[in-house]
């Protein structure tokens, strides 16, 4: 399976980045060949509406699920529609989320916010 | 004449201001442009309210005509589209109804319909006519609202016109002064108050409107803002004091002019001054 990570550098030692919607990369990493690559967040300078865009982006690269800090409910309703599971991180590396959620240590997000829409969240 | 009552920020005085000033000139106008939190209408307390509602077009998808082209999303700058799983989503709150998806469509796809985001009240207290915009919680923008108000009052332009613009220096505050012939740009005493007039009075400048500026909550020690306006030969149409008396009147929304001579007196040096500039 795929899985998705919104992440501040594009390298492996990269940190998770507290945005989903305006993170500057994704890290996609396949469970079954191992491998990871990073993809730009064409979303990350919107004028609104980022979130959405971000999810777009998520659903159109065919990923099975996502592992976020936090989420939107624009962004949320859409993943959900595309059959994409949303895990909670909870390590500041990317790596470590990785390793957590294929031990099965990850839980699904349940709070999902109203969106900042320009508004704070940082 | 159209005047403008614009600031940088909240609670620097433009309803105490835009009210005081509609409410000495007697036969006139006051609109409240301030559509997300208006509150003029509390001093005014218009009678004989009339209220219409104001809608926007939305986008409609008929997802049978939908191919998955994503002509609409690649031009909403807004994000307000979406396409999962074989199917076109529309988030009507992000929408800012340009209709730009709609013409954009080859397949037809998208249609218009009707969605209510404000209303607009029109009431009259003594003689002035007091107009109100209401923008709607969670809604994008209040642009159409404001425009509703301004085009109502295009054709009146015999009477004194006041526009409480809203806060800061965003596009309703553009479109708040569009028609304006001059605009009164309110600052506080601080180093903060500075920063914001400099937002206005930036502004003002870059759509060549005339201005001038009124001194608010005035104390005897230095006022940076008056020091601002100085450097940059800016107008100072006149001064209001920092005054207790004055701050309870308007914090029990009752109009200074309408209950003290003290407080008319000055609002009518202040009017005067205004229509000198015009």
């Amino acid at each position: 399976m795929k899985i998705a990570i919104p992440v501040d550098e594009k390298d492996m030692g990269t940190k998770v980045c507290v945005s989903f919607g305006r993170t500057p990369y994704f890290l996609i990493y396949d469970t079954e060949t191992k491998k990871s690559t990073f993809l730009d967040n064409s979303a990350a300078a919107s004028a609104g509406g980022a979130g959405i865009k971000a999810a777009q982006t998520i659903a159109d690269n065919e990923i099975n699920a996502l592992l976020t800090p936090r989420c939107g409910e624009n962004a949320s309703g859409l993943l959900k529609d595309a059959g994409i599971r949303i895990f909670k991180t909870i390590n500041v590396q990317a790596q470590d989320n990785i390793d957590d959620f294929i031990a099965g240590k990850l839980s699904l997000l349940n709070e999902i916010h109203a969106g900042f829409h320009g508004h704070g969240g940082n | 004449m159209r005047i403008a009552v614009l600031s940088g920020k909240g609670g620097t005085g433009k309803t105490l201001v835009s009210v005081n000033l509609a409410a000495t000139a007697k036969m006139s106008i006051y609109i409240d442009c301030d559509v997300e939190e208006p509150n003029g209408y509390l001093f005014f307390k218009p009678e004989d309210v009339q209220e219409e509602a104001i809608s926007v077009k939305i986008p409609k998808v008929d997802n049978e005509l939908c191919n998955g082209c994503r002509k609409c999303i690649g031009f909403c700058k807004f994000n307000a589209l979406a396409y999962i799983k074989d199917k076109l989503i529309v988030f009507d709150e992000v929408c800012h109804s340009c209709s730009g998806c709609v013409m954009l469509c080859p397949e037809k796809a998208l249609s218009e319909k009707e969605k209510i985001i404000g209303r607009v009240q029109k009431g009259t207290s003594d003689q002035v006519a007091v107009y109100t915009g209401i923008l709607n919680v969670g809604e994008a923008s209040g642009i159409p609202v404001i425009k509703k108000l301004l085009v109502e009052n295009k054709l009146k332009a015999d009477k004194h016109t006041f526009i409480d613009c809203p806060p800061g220096s965003a596009c309703t505050v553009i479109e708040s002064i569009k028609d304006a012939d001059y605009c009164i740009l309110v600052a506080e005493p601080t180093l903060f108050g500075v920063h914001n007039l400099n937002m206005v009075y930036e502004l003002v400048r870059l759509f060549g409107k005339q201005y001038g500026v009124i001194l608010n909550k005035c104390l005897e020690e230095e006022n940076p803002a008056e020091k601002f306006c100085l450097e940059k030969n800016i107008k100072i149409l006149g001064r209001i004091p920092f005054d207790t008396e004055l701050g309870t009147l308007n914090s029990n929304a009752e109009i200074a002019v309408r209950k003290s001579e003290k407080y008319l007196d000055m609002f009518s040096l202040l009017l005067e001054a205004v229509t000198r500039e015009v």
